[in-house]
């Protein structure tokens, strides 16, 4: 008697249980040397008050489970190296690996920062090359490498322009932020204590200079923009934005967030930008990591250099470097430490990769991007239609008609293999595409998203539930963010949560289920 | 460029697609004068082979074959060397921030199991998914305790990490927040006299740490009573988060603040870490930055999201609880995958090891004549020692011994300039100790 052996459909690869459902007590997957001093009574040495019995709950599993917990985990990730990753306003280019190796050298990544300063020269000078480095592409003053990330760049920045004012007697109340802004603008500016004055763009998407004018009055500390914009467009009235607010004794703050459309090319300090920070995660291509770690330095003209945060690096006679932390006039300390230092090497060592030639990858990017608008553009909207740089934003409205939006068409997207654009921003956009592709895309990659992309605007005018039910082919299905939010469930609970000998027999006793058909594409 | 996918003839190819005629059309709407005509004065290009013998070069400029007994809010620990395995693999490394829910399920989850993890470690109900380190989550701790009470005045122990008051401070001079310092005594600690002279009912948030930065455990739940009957808030700052795997948790504790870098971060000279905002339910919508929950997808299948974004900036925009927006992800995967392989039992024979070392340190470095444990208070794995001369020339004896010696305290507290902070972790070797305590003993024999 033949049995028919019938396909296991979701293998348990796919199935993947919380760590805490796999735990068993008396499991471990780390080992400690035996300890070679006498043992301490953690009762007498502590107090009773102060003593803790393990970690309830805790998980207990062995190495090979958490290598495989994780690297399951790790394939329902999509990613640059798996392919493109058009995230407009993200910059999500390749990470050299070499930069990961030479984070993690010793004498790199096992030096403390309270080290003396004699034997932390390595480190200083690491630092010091990548300052002169960003001050060559930023065509700067000063710099400081401390903020931990593009917001808190901002909020540095900002801080340096109030400081700058309170000493010339006024700090003033309100920093302008262009309704295409990232949501970190204003945010940072309320923290900055200031107030936020939204300005329209105009018609083209571009700053009005005229209305800004108007706007410029001795109460503006400073105005944030974004350049290239985040429509992708050169702010090409950027010399005659900065004359009109340094006329009224107020500064220009540049959100470095889309250099990457100029290293190389045109530089902010050239333009009359006056502060700007840069995100090293997007344009110096570190790693993202799934949301962080970044490091977001700021580069100031010559008049703010006094406010930098400290610890500041200066060099001292005989061409020793040292970290200064008393400065009169310092905005203060915005981050423990010496910034993120392991993100700083990184960056510099994509630097030191292309040395002049960054240009060369500010050149591909803007490529690329222009490729793609050209065999997009008339299948999708495109709302504004000045030049694009790094980036090119399209619209949803041809395809809302058959009721298409532009997160269906990105989670359609996500069937061909690619990881969507960004949807809803900017704000201006209604039903915004943010199309990024950076440098890091060859012809070939670019052409596949294309026909992706010309592909799902062909399913939405002929077959709209497709679009709007994708994603098709991945392990979840549009997932209930609502819910989440209405009743949410933020840390595995126990006592709410079937326990691991439950979940083992549910697993046991499982019903295989049919996969998700995969709709096969045009 | 090793980096670029492109031949010159594709490059010609795509302008022709385009319709440009150069690549400089492209950019024509920088005007003219603005244009760089020069190439950028940049060191390079290299190889790879060049860039790794730069970084070694300066590595070798630093500190190796020095035995360190540095603490002080950054802590060697061991590492398996499977996180770094792990949190290398490209579908981690290179994912962004998990918007897209469908296709970054690994991460989203990986963040839920972060979540948990600190909950059950600081005895919090909620943790989010990361901030930038110790010193910010402090911050934002306080601003979310503003935000919860409605008052301004924030009183800090100068227990508290040096740092960590310094950029509270620099937070604080632009809102309307005033900070005040409250003492430590004898014992090192914060007395619950002290607290109660100091606390009114204008107070937002009462911040310590514990341990301290001198080395001693707080007494959290006597504090947090004192606190709490004022409709203050207590914020317990955690920088050596390995203590909780034998130390109470602050569980009475508002908001825990803590630094994460002893699960598997290296010291990396500060960065990057983890920090870590946990705190009570009925806080969740006034907390900063991302958080993952739990969900269903269209089938039922049990998912995760990143949820309650109507707090973050990228929705509230000036009416955020934060302008964070990037965190510290990958770190918070490596704290993740580290205390996983640690698990329950690997924790806490780590903290036990490390209270073991720092009490036989304790006993060797008071056997010194001259030499004295300056605060009585119980410690974990940092003590603070007073010595018979100033620190800094201790140690400048110490570094010709390839040590490099205890933290001196003068700089931040100007009244134990003889005094200094002493870490050592399950990563210090009896043997180490011992050359410490010989290299002191012969310090402190030199004529001055």
């Amino acid at each position: 008697m033949s049995k028919r052996i019938k396909k296991a459909t979701r293998h348990t690869n796919q199935n993947e249980g919380l760590i805490f459902e796999k735990s068993s007590p008396g499991k471990c997957g780390f080992e400690l040397p035996p300890l070679d001093v006498p043992a301490v009574d953690p009762v007498e040495t502590l107090g009773a008050n102060h003593r803790r019995e393990g970690v309830a709950n805790f998980p207990e599993v062995s190495e090979i489970e958490v290598i495989r917990h994780f690297t399951r985990l790790s394939t329902w990730n999509y990613a640059i190296d798996l392919g493109m990753y058009p995230l407009g306003s993200c910059t999500m280019k390749y990470n050299p690996r070499v930069n990961e190796f030479v984070a993690r050298l010793e004498g790199i990544a096992t030096e403390h920062p309270a080290q003396p300063i004699e034997l932390s020269q390595g480190c200083l000078k690491i630092l010091r090359l990548l300052e002169n480095c960003l001050l060559e592409i930023t065509g700067m003053d000063a710099i400081t490498l401390q903020p931990a990330a593009g917001a808190q760049g901002e909020l540095t920045g900002l801080l340096l322009i109030r400081a700058y004012l309170e000493k010339q007697g006024n700090a003033r109340k309100k920093v302008l932020i262009p309704d295409s802004a990232h949501g970190t603008n204003p945010a940072t500016a309320v923290i900055a204590g200031y107030e936020v004055q939204n300005i329209k763009s105009e018609s083209h998407g571009q700053i009005d200079v005229d209305k800004l004018r108007d706007f410029v009055t001795e109460d503006v500390a400073a105005l944030m923009i974004t350049n290239p914009s985040t429509l992708g467009i050169f702010e090409e009235r950027i010399p005659e934005i900065a004359q009109i607010l340094h006329a009224k004794g107020a500064l220009l703050y540049m959100d470095g967030a889309n250099m990457n459309a100029l290293a190389g090319v045109a530089r902010p300090g050239d333009l009359g930008v006056d502060v700007m920070h840069l995100n090293l995660h997007k344009t110096f291509s570190t790693p993202h990591g799934g949301g962080g770690p970044g490091a977001g330095p700021v580069a100031m003209k010559k008049i703010l250099e006094p406010f930098r945060p400290v610890p500041i690096l200066v060099e001292k006679d005989g061409g020793a470097l040292t970290l200064e932390s008393v400065r009169p006039h310092s905005i203060g300390r915005v981050k423990s430490f010496s910034g993120n230092f392991g993100v700083l090497v990184r960056a510099l060592a994509y630097i030191l990769a292309y040395g002049p030639g960054i240009r060369q990858a500010t050149e591909d990017a803007v490529l690329n991007a222009n490729y793609i608008r050209k065999h997009l553009e008339g299948v999708y909207d495109l709302p504004y239609s000045l030049p694009s740089m790094h980036e090119v934003v399209f619209s949803d409205a041809i395809q809302r008609k058959n009721g298409v939006n532009t997160m269906d068409i990105a989670k359609r997207l996500i069937d061909y293999g690619f990881h969507p654009y960004t949807t809803a921003f900017p704000l201006i956009v209604p039903g915004a595409l943010m199309i990024e592709p950076t440098e890091s895309e060859s012809m070939e990659e670019c052409d596949l998203f294309i026909d992706a992309m010309r592909s799902i605007a062909q399913e939405a005018a002929e077959n709209p539930e497709l679009v709007k039910t994708a994603p098709h082919s991945t392990r979840v299905r549009r997932l209930d963010e609502v819910g989440a939010a209405r009743k949410p469930i933020l840390r595995w609970d126990p006592s709410r949560q079937p326990t691991a000998e439950e979940h083992r027999h549910r697993h046991r006793h499982a019903k295989l289920t049919e996969p998700t058909p995969v709709t096969p594409t045009a | 460029m090793r980096y670029l996918p492109k031949s010159p003839a594709e490059r010609q190819e795509m302008l022709a697609a385009i319709g440009a005629e150069s690549i400089d059309e492209l950019f024509s709407t920088i005007p003219e004068r603005f244009r760089l005509r020069e190439p950028l004065k940049l060191p390079g290009p290299f190889s790879e082979a060049e860039i790794i013998d730069y970084f070694k070069e300066r590595a070798a400029e630093n500190s190796v074959g020095y035995t360190s007994f540095l603490g002080a809010g950054v802590y060697n620990h061991l590492r398996s060397v499977v996180t770094d395995a792990i949190i290398q693999r490209g579908e981690f490394l290179t994912s962004y921030t998990p918007y897209q829910a469908e296709i970054t399920q690994g991460t989203l989850q990986a963040i839920f199991e972060f979540q948990t993890l600190m909950c059950q470690l600081t005895g919090q109900a909620v943790a989010n998914a990361s901030m930038w380190d110790g010193s910010t989550a402090t911050t934002e701790a306080v601003l979310m305790a503003e935000r919860v009470t409605g008052r301004s005045r924030v009183l800090v122990a100068r227990s508290l990490h040096p740092e960590y008051r310094d950029v509270l401070k620099t937070y604080a001079k632009n809102s309307d927040l005033t900070v005040e310092e409250l003492p430590f005594s004898s014992d090192g600690m914060l007395t619950q006299k002290d607290l109660r002279a100091a606390i009114k009912d204008d107070v937002a948030a009462v911040v310590v740490q514990s341990p301290n930065f001198l080395g001693v455990l707080e007494s959290v739940p006597e504090l947090a009573e004192i606190v709490q009957s004022a409709g203050a808030l207590l914020v317990v700052a955690i920088t050596e988060a390995v203590s909780l795997g034998v130390v109470r948790p602050p569980a009475e504790a508002d908001i825990v603040a803590m630094e994460g870098q002893s699960f598997g971060l290296a010291p990396s000279y500060g960065g990057p870490f983890v920090g870590v905002i946990a705190s009570k339910d009925k806080f969740v919508r006034q907390m900063p930055g991302r958080l993952a929950g739990q969900t269903t997808d269209a089938e039922g299948r049990r998912g995760f999201v990143l949820t309650l974004a109507t707090r973050e900036q990228h929705i509230r925009r000036e009416k955020a609880t934060s302008n964070i927006c990037t965190n510290q992800a990958l770190c918070a995967l490596a704290a993740t995958v580290h205390l996983t392989l640690l698990g329950k039992q690997g924790l806490r024979e780590m903290a036990e090891q490390n209270l073991a070392k720092a009490q036989f340190a304790l006993t060797e470095l008071t056997k010194i004549p001259g030499v004295h444990r300056t605060f009585s208070g119980p410690i974990f794995n940092e003590f603070t020692i007073e010595l018979p001369r100033s620190a800094r020339i201790v140690n400048g004896y110490l570094l010709r011994e390839k040590i490099i010696g205890p933290l001196p305290l003068g700089q931040n507290y100007p009244e134990l300039t003889k005094n200094a902070l002493v870490c050592v972790t399950e990563t210090t070797s009896r043997d180490d100790i011992e050359r410490l305590a010989a290299g002191m003993r012969r310090a402190l024999e030199q004529p001055l």
